[in-house]
């Protein structure tokens, strides 16, 4: 156990990184190439000021009229994406282990907002789940991927939650806690997790066709 | 190789020569040639990053007005439509069979007005239209296109305009109009090949065929306007443009230069074109594009600036106002296209006594389901395309409801489609283009 610890808590953390930073460094990069060699216009329509505009408009909650048709699904998406970056990035425990190893920290959330979030995510997860199976649109587009994606996302806050309140095995759920978020950040960059790195290049870019082409909102 | 959907009861395949003919034509190995050079030469990264970052949310369904007309049915929803064309194009890495190719040509040619409703409704901005029209541009290539369309494709090849119009034909079509419109003012001119015009007026290959009472129109709105004006005698004179529509981009960059061209020849300061919104497109975003011109190389205005700058610089004046309560129909390629909704408004409460606005309207409207290129797919899909736009009658019956008569349509393709959907949803009301209302109350010089 000691050794699968050391393991996962040393050298694949660095792999992990690399591979998330890395990844997205690389995709990004030859998606810009290409781009630049095959979508020309992107970079003669790209418009910074509109690209921001486009941008805003759908990270602020119910700017746009589809996030004000779908209000359970915008609120949720919100609480999602919200609790998914603060939990782990302010975490106590987090940040104790890396002040230990860089000596370097930042500010961190109480063990029980944390704790919430952690629920809210594992909520969330359930919830596109459901929404997975029960919307006949949503069904159809759904594949195996996207539920292993879901799960991909889910399983480092379930492991986390469990690891936290030491309900079973704690040294193998914290194997498994490290485990699972290794795997959802390598995954970032090479699977549709991708959106993240792409939202403010596709939003930015139909923003400026919208805005200094089209002369129209595009929310 | 992907057979392609085997049995489909809720969407029986339609019979279409052009769809067909073409399919008995392919082999799996010419598809998949066809598809891995289309997709190494023809794609990039908004194609390869669109398919990779959906995240198959289905937000975008509500967007479509086939997926809400065919009850919620998931196939019309934007990704569903990717997912049954390119998204297993790329899945099963260009091996699917021919008979899968004619699916898809049905799909991208059929139910979808590329009307971009959809790009304002996903949450990555991820653009179906530009999907569909991809889609489109893979199938000419492959020679899978219905035939009607395919027929107005050709005509453009043979003449540079889309109703074979032969060049005498145009120049008598004109002055039959300049005959007619003396009837209003008796000196009236429709000025042809005048080097150095302030406007070159361009029109539709349809306007002179169907509706050449529209020239008359125009010619009896820019004499009392006192505008400096000309139209082309030659080729060049239709801004018309199905190439765009059928993936035929070759062409349809014979056709931009060609009507720019025109222009240059003639001199002209700036294009006005009539009540056309494809055309718009063809001229404004996608033609122009394909030959290289960021921006229209010559400035060109779609008839409701025109009309709105004539009204705002007093050059035209009402003798009274049109009586009937009026409805506006948004046309995409002009409000999602070019912001024009609020231009439309304008030139309608200068010249209508009451607007009764539909809902979701400016850059929300819902499509005619005409547009891009559908109703061009001809009689074979038109019960398809009548059915597929059952949230356009539900709209108009309200207005009608509270009261509105007429139908202000500022497009050509909007005319045909909202004209089919009235008749089918019996809701006896009529249509009209703002030049149509605009040349019943303007004072005309006489
Ligand atoms: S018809 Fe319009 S809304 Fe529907 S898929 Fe096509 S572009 Fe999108
Ligand atoms: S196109 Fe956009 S809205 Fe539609 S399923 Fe994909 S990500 Fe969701």
């Amino acid at each position: 156990m000691h050794h699968i610890y050391d393991f996962v808590s040393g050298p694949l953390v660095w792999l992990s990184f690399i591979i998330f930073i890395g990844g997205s460094i690389y995709r990004i990069a030859t998606m810009a190439m290409l781009a630049k060699k095959k979508d020309g216009v992107v970079y003669d329509y790209m418009d910074s000021s509109y690209a921001l505009r486009s941008i805003l408009h759908w990270i602020i909650p119910f700017g746009s009229e589809n996030m004000k048709k779908h209000p359970v699904m915008t609120v949720v998406t919100y609480v999602f994406h919200i609790s998914l970056m603060i939990a782990p990035l302010f975490l106590f425990a987090h940040i104790a282990l890396i002040k230990e190893s860089w000596d370097i920290s930042w500010g961190y959330i109480s063990d029980s907002t944390a704790d919430i979030m952690t629920m809210l995510v594992i909520a969330s997860c359930v919830f596109f789940m459901l929404r997975r199976i029960k919307l006949p649109e949503v069904r159809y587009l759904t594949d195996t991927s996207d539920y292993i994606l879901l799960a991909i996302v889910a399983a480092p806050f379930v492991t986390g939650f469990l690891a936290y309140h030491q309900w079973m095995g704690y040294k193998l759920m914290v194997i498994l806690h490290i485990l699972s978020g290794e795997v959802m950040l390598a995954a970032i960059p090479f699977t549709r997790l991708s959106h993240v790195l792409f939202f403010p290049f596709t939003r930015g870019y139909i923003g400026s066709e919208f805005g200094a082409v089209r002369h129209a909102r595009d929310w | 190789m992907y057979e392609g959907i085997v049995e489909d009861t809720q969407k029986a395949a339609i019979a279409d020569l052009g769809i067909d003919k073409g399919v008995e034509a392919l082999t799996p190995e010419k598809i998949e040639t066809v598809i891995t050079s289309f997709l190494e030469s023809e794609t990039g990264a908004r194609f390869k990053t669109y398919a990779d970052i959906c995240v198959h949310c289905g937000l975008c369904s509500d967007a479509c007005h086939y997926f809400l007309s065919n009850d919620r049915n998931p196939k019309f929803s934007p990704a569903g439509k990717v997912k049954q064309t390119i998204g297993e194009i790329l899945k099963h890495k260009g091996k699917v069979s021919p008979k899968f190719i004619g699916q898809t040509a049905e799909i991208a040619f059929t139910e979808c007005n590329v009307c971009k409703r959809c790009a304002m409704y996903c949450p990555f901005g991820i653009d179906v239209a530009y999907l569909m029209l991809t889609m489109r541009r893979l199938c000419h290539k492959l020679g899978v296109v219905p035939q009607y369309i395919q027929d107005t494709a050709h005509s453009h090849s043979a003449t540079f305009n889309q109703m074979w119009v032969k060049e005498d034909e145009w120049i008598d079509s004109l002055q039959w109009q300049e005959d007619e419109a003396r009837g209003d003012i008796s000196n009236l001119r429709i000025p042809l090949e005048k080097e150095g015009s302030d406007i070159m007026y361009s029109v539709i290959g349809p306007e002179p065929k169907f509706r050449a009472q529209l020239i008359y129109q125009a010619a009896v709105i820019m004499e009392t306007a006192g505008m400096n004006w000309t139209m082309p005698a030659t080729p060049g004179w239709d801004n018309s443009d199905m190439c765009m529509y059928t993936g035929d981009s070759e062409m349809m960059g014979r056709l931009k230069r060609s009507h720019f061209e025109t222009a240059a020849r003639l001199k002209v300061k700036r294009i006005v074109m009539g009540e056309c919104g494809h055309a718009f497109r063809s001229v404004y975003d996608m033609g122009n594009r394909w030959v290289g011109w960021k921006m229209p190389p010559i400035p060109v205005i779609h008839a409701i600036e025109f009309y709105d700058e004539l009204f705002q610089k007093g050059k035209i004046k009402v003798t009274h106002k049109f009586e009937e309560p009026v409805t506006i129909h948004d046309p995409c390629n002009i409000v999602r296209g070019r912001g024009l909704h609020e231009k439309i408004r304008n030139v309608v409460h200068r010249t209508c006594s009451s607007l009764i606005e539909m809902y979701p309207n400016r850059e929300h409207n819902y499509c005619c389901a005409a547009g891009g290129g559908v109703i061009n797919c001809g009689p074979p899909f038109k019960a398809k395309r009548v059915e597929g736009d059952r949230v356009k009658a539900d709209q108009l019956r309200e207005a009608k409801s509270k009261g509105a008569k007429v139908v202000v349509a500022p497009c050509h393709n909007c005319h045909g489609g909202l004209e089919d959907i009235i008749h089918h949803y019996k809701l006896d009301m009529k249509l009209k283009f703002l030049g149509d209302i605009i040349y019943e109350v303007m004072e005309k010089t006489t």
